[in-house]
């Protein structure tokens, strides 16, 4: 499956994939709108982003059903199905479930390769991995 | 799937569905089954304002539905069941609850029983705050409120319609709901044939597990609500909700709500599987505890622990419930306590070989039906609770009052002759499971016992010739009501927390066993009033609101314990806090919280003494919640006891029999617990005799003259 990979030591911090993931999914320019959040805990690096890694621990947790794998192993969210709860965003263990008081649904980064393709430093690419927790991807 | 059938239409009330503002539907549903008269009431901003919603919406409309000398089974007693304002939000765990409330057949005073499940919420979202039912049909109905359609109507229930529950929910599924959305939409409130022919029925208010493609059920157990639902010959309320997201309510601020809701949920994901563990116990985590502190009632509540406890206990149960599937009796709820056990084969009565999920049991079910009963097989308590759900019975009652009749039977008060050929001694689950039996038959010896501990007393009383002393020292009821399952010997506030109780003794008042007797964190008089007051008026919020109470202190950050009052857990009242502002718009403080709950709590004091009750000779404790009744009593805590002695009243336990012994202590813990009565009287505004005073129901602003009108005649 195709999955999202970050490499920190590339990442500037420019939060372009930020902006491109907002605009692509919800068409604004806005970080709190993006499913990839770069991070600067300390002030002075290391960066770390967090997005989701496809692990799909969230998928039991959905009392509606409304989390499931594609054809293609990628976790998504089934709006009709879902009735906003955030038990998601709660029990993710990378905090990759985002939210927004904008929409009641929550949402997450499906690896569309959008901030791959515009990252300036090459950080983010797509890649191929065999299982959803293939070493490395830990963020 | 059984075949649809066609029922007829009594009446018929179309409406139109309005659209929820802040948490409000704006009116309230009142149906009259035996006129057959069905309206619309609307929603005053009085009763927003002075009541909020839930246990303050059924109050308000019970005291205006009922006289004063109404009693359970005359036809103007309502049952009223509402949820609250923040009811239906799905984003924070246990925003589901309803409060059903009546006046009960076994304290005749108005109770009011918490519960789970669907009903609620989809009330509310087909258009009702609350709904208002009165009357006594002639031959049983349906009440179906149908929120798509915008439609309310009574059918009359054809004779062969199952009555228990657990075929009677697949009974109303094949009727009203076509496809399995419709399924997801619907819920019932229900009870059985066990709640028609005992004092202690119970609502069953069903959910619909998406996941197990399963009928699930929640119970509102206290009082006897079952028993009148029956009584007005109701079979079931019905509702039909619209579909629904997490916006349903249409809050006025959805950015505080959702704020809340994964900060708890962040919690429970952390801090539950190295807590209580509730997402794979649920609440019977709490057996070992109780037994590690000397608190799990055994016996009829006579001892604290007991070698066979670990059969029962936590890890028993995780291991035997279903794991792995979201058990919230409501979407969100991420603590997830309403476990089940699946592919139950039914062993005994009626519905033998059956298969059957069983829901729970609970905390309160392994220790009523289990510990207090001598009876410590899961499967045994697994059996019990089936039955006691799909009759209608509620656990805690019939718990309580099967440990007070093997004391009874034990004591001699009780022989087989008496019980029809029963054995009822301790740790007999099959004659526990036919004394059941034998309720939901309304026949021999289930018959007596349906009545409740109350009533059973004077029974044996008169048709047995029981020491008066000796039944009503041990049986375990307080306003008519049968205690649920925690031990109060040893702790005065708890006793308190039962005794002076507006329903009788349930624990969803006030529970401070652990501060009181194992932190002593309440040392004075004054110091467990404090406590008796606030905790019970902050437990009585959850009520109002729509809200549980298990995700405000059964996870809890480790941080909390270095805040300045680690028991009140201030970082989840400000969830709550912000969860109400959220919701309705309507900014509250801290204080605000308490004053909400002190004027429905005042209100419900007021009309208990309306009734006839309600005042200090009422609230009276069994000795057994005080002290140790017998000889074998007090010498299974001997040391504790004589300790006591010597410390609390200068004695020497040396020089005195036992007798003496037992005597002193019981004039020492009386005139405690009414020194305690003092107290707590004196902070919530009370005369001595128990009455709100004017000035008090004033200041709280429910000065009505009706009200004003009951308290005078006391004053």
């Amino acid at each position: 499956m195709k999955v999202l990979s970050y490499n920190p030591e590339r990442c500037v911090g420019c939060h372009t994939c930020e902006e491109v993931c907002s605009d692509t999914w919800f068409k604004v320019t806005d970080a709190e709108k993006s499913s990839i959040r770069i991070h600067d805990d300390s002030g002075s690096g290391p960066l770390r982003a967090v997005y989701c890694v496809q692990c799909g621990d969230c998928i039991a947790v959905c009392p509606t059903e409304a989390l499931s794998r594609d054809k293609k192993g990628i976790v998504r969210i089934q709006k009709k199905l879902c009735v906003g709860c955030l038990s998601c965003v709660g029990f993710c263990p990378y905090s990759a479930m985002f939210y927004h008081p904008d929409q009641t649904e929550p949402f997450k980064c499906i690896a569309c390769g959008q901030c791959a393709k515009t990252c300036p430093a090459d950080a983010l690419e797509i890649v191929e991995v065999e299982t959803p927790r293939a070493p490395g991807l830990q963020v | 799937m059984s075949e649809k059938a066609t029922l007829h239409i009594l009446a018929e009330f179309p409406y139109s569905v309005p659209t929820i503002e802040r948490g409000y539907a704006g009116q309230t549903l009142y149906v009259n089954v035996g006129e057959r008269a069905i309206q619309a009431r609307p929603v005053t901003e009085e009763m927003k304002l002075k009541f909020t919603g839930g246990r303050g919406f059924d109050l308000w409309l019970l005291w205006h539905g009922v006289k004063d000398n109404t009693r359970w089974n005359d036809p103007e007693n309502e049952i009223t069941i509402s949820s609250g304002p923040c009811a239906g939000i799905t984003q924070y765990p246990g925003s589901g609850k309803s409060i059903a409330a009546t006046i009960s057949p076994l304290t005749n005073v108005v109770i009011d029983s918490n519960v789970g499940g669907h009903f609620g919420p989809y009330l509310k979202f087909a258009g009702w705050d609350a709904i208002e039912v009165q009357g006594k049909a002639a031959r049983d109905v349906i009440v179906y409120v149908d929120g798509v359609a915008g439609q309310v109507t009574l059918y009359e229930a054809p004779a062969d319609a199952p009555t228990d529950t657990h075929l009677l929910g697949h009974w109303l599924m094949d009727q009203f709901a076509a496809t399995e959305e419709d399924r997801q939409l619907m819920s019932f409130v229900t009870a059985g044939s066990g709640a028609e022919h005992t004092l202690m029925g119970c609502l069953n208010f069903s959910l619909y597990d998406r996941k197990r493609k399963a009928l699930r059920y929640k119970q509102a157990g206290r009082g006897g609500i079952g028993t009148v639902l029956r009584d007005k010959k109701i079979k079931a309320l019905v509702v039909h909700a619209p579909p629904f997201g997490g916006d349903m309510n249409h809050p006025a601020d959805l950015k505080r709500i959702q704020a809340a809701g994964a900060d708890i949920h962040q919690e429970v994901r952390e801090f539950d599987p190295v807590q209580n563990r509730m997402r794979n116990r649920g609440t019977p985590y709490l057996v070992k505890i109780m037994d590690d502190y000397d608190l799990l009632p055994v016996h009829n509540f006579q001892f604290g622990r007991h070698p066979d406890t670990p059969k029962i206990k936590g890890e028993v149960w995780e291991a035997r419930l279903t794991q792995g599937l979201p058990d919230g009796c409501w979407y969100g709820c991420t603590v997830g306590c309403a476990h089940a056990v699946d592919g139950f084969v039914v062993r005994t009565g009626p519905y033998q070989g059956q298969t059957v999920i069983v829901d729970g049991p609970e905390y309160e079910t392994v220790a009523g039906v289990g510990s207090n009963c001598g009876i410590f097989d899961p499967e045994a308590i697994l059996e019990i609770n089936f039955y006691c759900d799909t009759y209608g019975i509620d656990t805690i009652s019939f718990g309580t009052a099967m440990a007070f009749a093997m004391e009874c039977y034990e004591a001699g008060v009780l022989n087989a002759e008496r019980t029809g050929g029963l054995e009822l001694r301790f740790g007999n689950a099959d004659a526990a499971l036919e004394v059941l039996h034998q309720m939901a038959r309304g026949e021999g010896f289930g018959q007596i016992f349906g009545m409740g501990i109350r009533r059973m007393k004077q029974y044996f009383i008169e048709h047995f010739g029981a020491d008066p002393h000796f039944v009503w020292d041990i049986g375990m009821e307080a306003k008519g009501l049968e205690y649920s399952e925690y031990l109060t010997k040893e702790s005065l506030a708890q006793q308190g927390g039962y005794g002076l109780t507006n329903k009788g003794p349930q624990h969803d008042e006030a529970w401070l066993i652990f501060m009181d007797m194992v932190n002593n964190e309440l040392p004075t008089f004054e110091d467990k009033a404090e406590a008796l007051h606030y905790f019970p008026m902050w437990r009585t919020w959850f009520g109002l609101c729509g809200f549980c109470k298990l995700p405000w202190n059964d996870v809890v950050h480790p941080k909390n314990k270095l805040t300045p009052q680690p028991q009140k857990i201030m970082h989840h009242v400000e969830n709550y806090r912000q969860l109400f502002i959220g919701v309705t718009g309507r900014e509250i403080s801290y204080d605000d919280i308490i004053t909400m709950s002190e004027r429905v709590y005042n209100f419900q004091r007021v009309f208990n003494i309306r009734l006839g009750y309600g005042l200090r000779e009422h609230d009276a404790i069994p000795y057994r919640s005080a002290g140790p009744v017998t000889v074998e009593e007090y010498e299974s805590r001997a040391d504790r006891y004589d300790r006591q002695l010597r410390e609390w009243l200068g004695l020497d336990p040396e020089t005195m029999t036992i007798h003496e012994k037992m005597a002193a202590h019981r004039r020492y813990r009386m005139e405690r617990y009414e020194k305690l009565i003092d107290a707590v009287y004196k902070r919530r505004g009370w005369t001595e005799r128990g009455v709100p005073t004017p000035e008090k129901l004033h200041e709280l602003g429910i000065d009505y003259p009706d009200v004003i009108a009951v308290v005078q005649r006391h004053l």
